[in-house]
């Protein structure tokens, strides 16, 4: 699947577009297909992402995971502060980034 | 320098065009360095950003308009080009064309731009908040402003 | 240390309105990214994996305790609580919002602080010996010139955009602690015959994707005329350098291609027509910055005796304190690098502690390292016991600079958006790999540095051993390197050969430093074996 990325403009935080909006969690993420570009054009012009881009990523049973390491990265956290990361609670968290 | 203001000139002929000298301006179009060594008549030259402005300078007393190109804003040799031709007594008009990013238009005037041309208009409003933006200079440039430096020590300023 | 006047004061203050109306523009629309960002780099704010990161500058490493207090603040209330120093004197901040980043310049402002210049294509903040003004081995202290180039290279007209960066160092002691040979443009402070003061001049190293070492361009260069001479430099280069490639647009390139007797002809000419233009800056103007790095008042009569009793702290002292110039006072280091923590990493708590210290014993003065450790410049040594407890108290106490464990590693692809493989986890497990003090002792003074990539912010190239993160079909890589320095004998980390995983660079490690004890003469560091017997016996132990 295809999905987007970029950072937020306003916070700089690492958003994926669900389909409508701009989520956190790649969990959210949406596949776009072929349209990636034109939905980023249009985002870009919103003054909501920053540095958009659309990335590979697979739908595995723990979600959606994006085909490069460090896409995965920025989708947890930093993996040597756990408790910075969205899943402070799981120390094994890191793991799933290799 | 805030001190003295420095007012947004009136546009001249052309749009996109901003000039802060009070002759008039050469109404030749610039030609490359090349052909500006063959025609001894001309008096209006474009310097692009890999030419070397040191090849005009036994030429300048004829010169009048300078063009410089910025053919993107990241690069800055035309402020060194500017430098260069001031600290050579030019005295005439130099002028930014291309792809000029108005924050940096403080930083070129300082160099010795007296016009702007830039493929992009500038926002007026913006320009003139970027130009007055600092109060004091801490270089000797090729503008008249007095570095910090100095005004810390006006018992030097005679001597 | 130095103060700002009303001019400094002035122009700090005007930055912060410049960029807050850069960043007004930005987030209204009336800018693209791809304008804004070289002007928010030039305010050392750039977008990492996680957030905005704020690079802010520390000149010359030198600060006091409200700085430091104040870098605390800034970091509980902008950001997550901690920060990190950088290979160059600075620190940042990670999880900076676009928003908020006029108002954190805001509040630097109000100590005499800011991030201008601090990344993007411009000259970056002035390095300097961290132990300056307190090391016996000094010409003069070379701070006050590394202040004054700090005000002269801030906002140059003619340098607006710059080929690359350019990274300034300045020392004035035969030792190099601050790896001068590794920058654009390195300075050692000399005293000639006739008890002149100048400059030797190193133009053209860098680290980066083609690491060059600074070659010696002048033997003496009056004090007066470094201006004229850095302008000189830097038109040359500006003029001259590719604009086509980023990665050859360093002045290390232009030297290498010109080669080093044609790029010295070239600045030698220019320096003739600059110096007649009378733009360096006058001995009345050197003598006021020089004025505020003058001494403290170091108390006469006091006692070289340490207390040792308390054995840990005897380790502390035998590790990490250094001598001083004065009698009865010593240099404290305060090392960032504990077994289990992210090197340079500070918690905005630990910091206050630290600005307490040196508020308390070290006359209100701290430094940053390049090596990403702090130091207590002048601390009695009859305090060293309470400021040690004091560490201990903070878990700031670790024993080991210099050691095996005192490793210098880049962000890497934890936070940076430029790596390609991450270097603190491998700083992790090698220093729990090695972690008894004993043997780290045994093995003595060994400096590795790690890079996520090869822009060597990590400076493997200048480490005893240096590894580097790669990107090999997706998975981290690391290759290994031996006989790197950044002292005063600077020399090029070579490659030993194939790349290792995570544990397996760990392992390398290990074998290296085995191999290195068991073929060492007395008295031989690991670097000073390494020179002796070669890349060869090494590369068998690592590989077999």
């Amino acid at each position: 699947m295809k999905i987007i990325t970029g950072n937020d403009l306003k916070t700089g935080a690492v958003i994926w577009w669900t389909g409508q909006d701009w989520s956190i969690h790649v969990e959210d993420a949406a596949d776009v297909g072929d349209h990636g570009e034109q939905i980023l054009a249009v985002e870009d012009a919103a003054l909501r992402v920053n540095g958009g881009y659309v990335i590979d990523a697979e739908r595995t049973a723990e979600g959606v995971r994006p085909a490069h390491i460090k896409d995965r990265i920025r989708a947890l956290g930093p993996t040597v502060r756990p408790d910075l990361t969205l899943k402070p609670a799981d120390p094994n968290a890191g793991n799933w980034v290799i | 320098m805030a001190e003295s203001g420095n007012p947004i000139p009136q546009a001249a002929s052309e749009a996109n065009y901003l000039r802060f000298r009070e002759d008039s301006p050469a109404d030749e179009p610039a030609v490359s360095l090349d052909s500006f060594f063959e025609q001894p008549n001309a008096v209006s030259v474009r310097i692009e950003a890999g030419d070397d402005p040191q090849r005009l300078i036994p030429h300048l007393s004829r010169v009048k308009l300078v063009e410089v190109d910025f053919p993107k804003f990241r690069d800055g040799r035309g402020f060194s080009t500017a430098r260069i031709l001031r600290e050579a007594g030019y005295t005439g008009e130099i002028k930014a064309t291309g792809d000029v990013l108005v924050d940096l238009v403080y930083f070129m005037r300082r160099c010795g731009f007296d016009s702007f041309a830039p493929d992009v208009a500038i926002d007026p409003a913006v320009l003139e908040a970027c130009l007055n933006r600092y109060p004091h200079v801490y270089q000797h440039a090729a503008d008249d402003a007095v570095p910090i430096w100095q005004l810390r020590h006006p018992e030097l300023a005679n001597g | 240390m130095y103060r700002y006047d009303k001019y400094d004061q002035a122009m700090v203050d005007a930055r912060v309105e410049d960029f807050r109306d850069q960043t007004r523009r930005r987030i209204a629309g009336q800018m693209t990214d791809d304008q804004f960002k070289p002007l928010r780099l030039k305010n050392g704010l750039y977008l990492q994996l996680h957030a905005y990161m704020l690079r802010v500058a520390i000149p010359y490493g030198t600060l006091n305790s409200t700085q430091m207090r104040k870098l605390a603040h800034i970091a509980r209330t902008y950001d997550r609580g901690y920060g990190h120093f950088t290979t160059r004197q600075n620190i940042q901040y990670n999880w900076i919002k676009l928003e908020q980043a006029p108002d954190i310049l805001a509040e630097l402002a109000t100590v005499e602080m800011h991030a201008i210049q601090t990344s993007g294509e411009s000259i970056r903040n002035v390095s300097a010996d961290h132990y300056a003004g307190a090391t016996a081995d000094e010409v003069i202290d070379p701070r006050p010139w590394a202040e004054m180039l700090r005000q002269m290279t801030t906002f140059m007209p003619e340098f607006s955009y710059l080929p690359r960066k350019f990274k300034i160092a300045v020392i004035a002691a035969e030792e190099d602690r601050a790896a001068m040979r590794w920058h654009d443009f390195g300075l050692r402070i000399v005293k000639n015959d006739a008890g002149e003061i100048g400059f030797e001049v190193y133009p053209g190293g860098g680290m980066g994707r083609t690491p060059f070492i600074a070659y010696k361009a002048r033997d003496f260069l009056p004090q007066h005329q470094i201006f004229s001479y850095l302008q000189a430099v830097l038109r040359v280069w500006n003029r001259h350098a590719r604009r086509d490639n980023i990665h050859k647009q360093r002045m290390k390139i232009l030297v290498h291609e010109l080669g080093e007797e044609e790029f010295t002809r070239q600045v030698e000419e220019a320096f003739q027509h600059i110096l007649k233009l009378g733009s360096d800056f006058p001995q009345a103007e050197y003598d006021r910055i020089a004025a505020y790095f003058a001494p403290p008042p170091f108390e006469t009569r006091l006692s070289d005796e340490i207390d040792r009793s308390d054995p840990d702290f005897a380790v502390w002292v035998d590790q990490n304190v250094a001598a001083h110039k004065a009698p009865g006072y010593a240099i404290a280091n305060i090392s960032l690098k504990p077994i289990k923590g992210i090197g340079g990493d500070i918690t905005a708590e630990q910091m206050e502690v630290v600005a307490d210290l040196a508020e308390r014993y070290s006359f209100d003065e701290l430094r940053a390292a390049h090596t990403q450790n702090l130091v207590l410049p002048h601390v009695r040594k009859q305090d060293l016991y309470a400021v040690w407890q004091a560490l201990v108290e903070a878990g700031l106490a670790d024993a080991n600079l210099d050691l095996v464990t005192d490793i210098i590693a880049c962000p890497g692809l934890d936070y940076c958006s430029l790596a390609n493989a991450r270097s603190i986890p491998v700083a992790q497990k090698i220093a729990e790999r090695f972690a008894d003090e004993a043997r780290q002792k045994d093995i003595g003074e060994l400096k590795i540095k790690i890079s996520g990539c090869i822009n060597a912010c990590g400076h493997h190239h200048a480490g005893h051993i240096g590894i580097l993160g790669v990107d090999r079909k997706g998975t981290e890589n690391y290759q290994l390197l031996l006989g790197g320095s950044g002292d005063e004998n600077t020399t090029q980390a070579k490659i030993t050969g194939p790349g290792f995983d995570e544990d397996g660079i760990v392992d390398a490690v290990e074998r290296a430093v085995e191999h290195y004890r068991g073929i060492r003469e007395p008295g031989e560091r690991f670097l000073d074996t390494y020179r002796r017997v070669g890349m060869d016996g090494f590369k068998e132990a690592i590989y077999g």
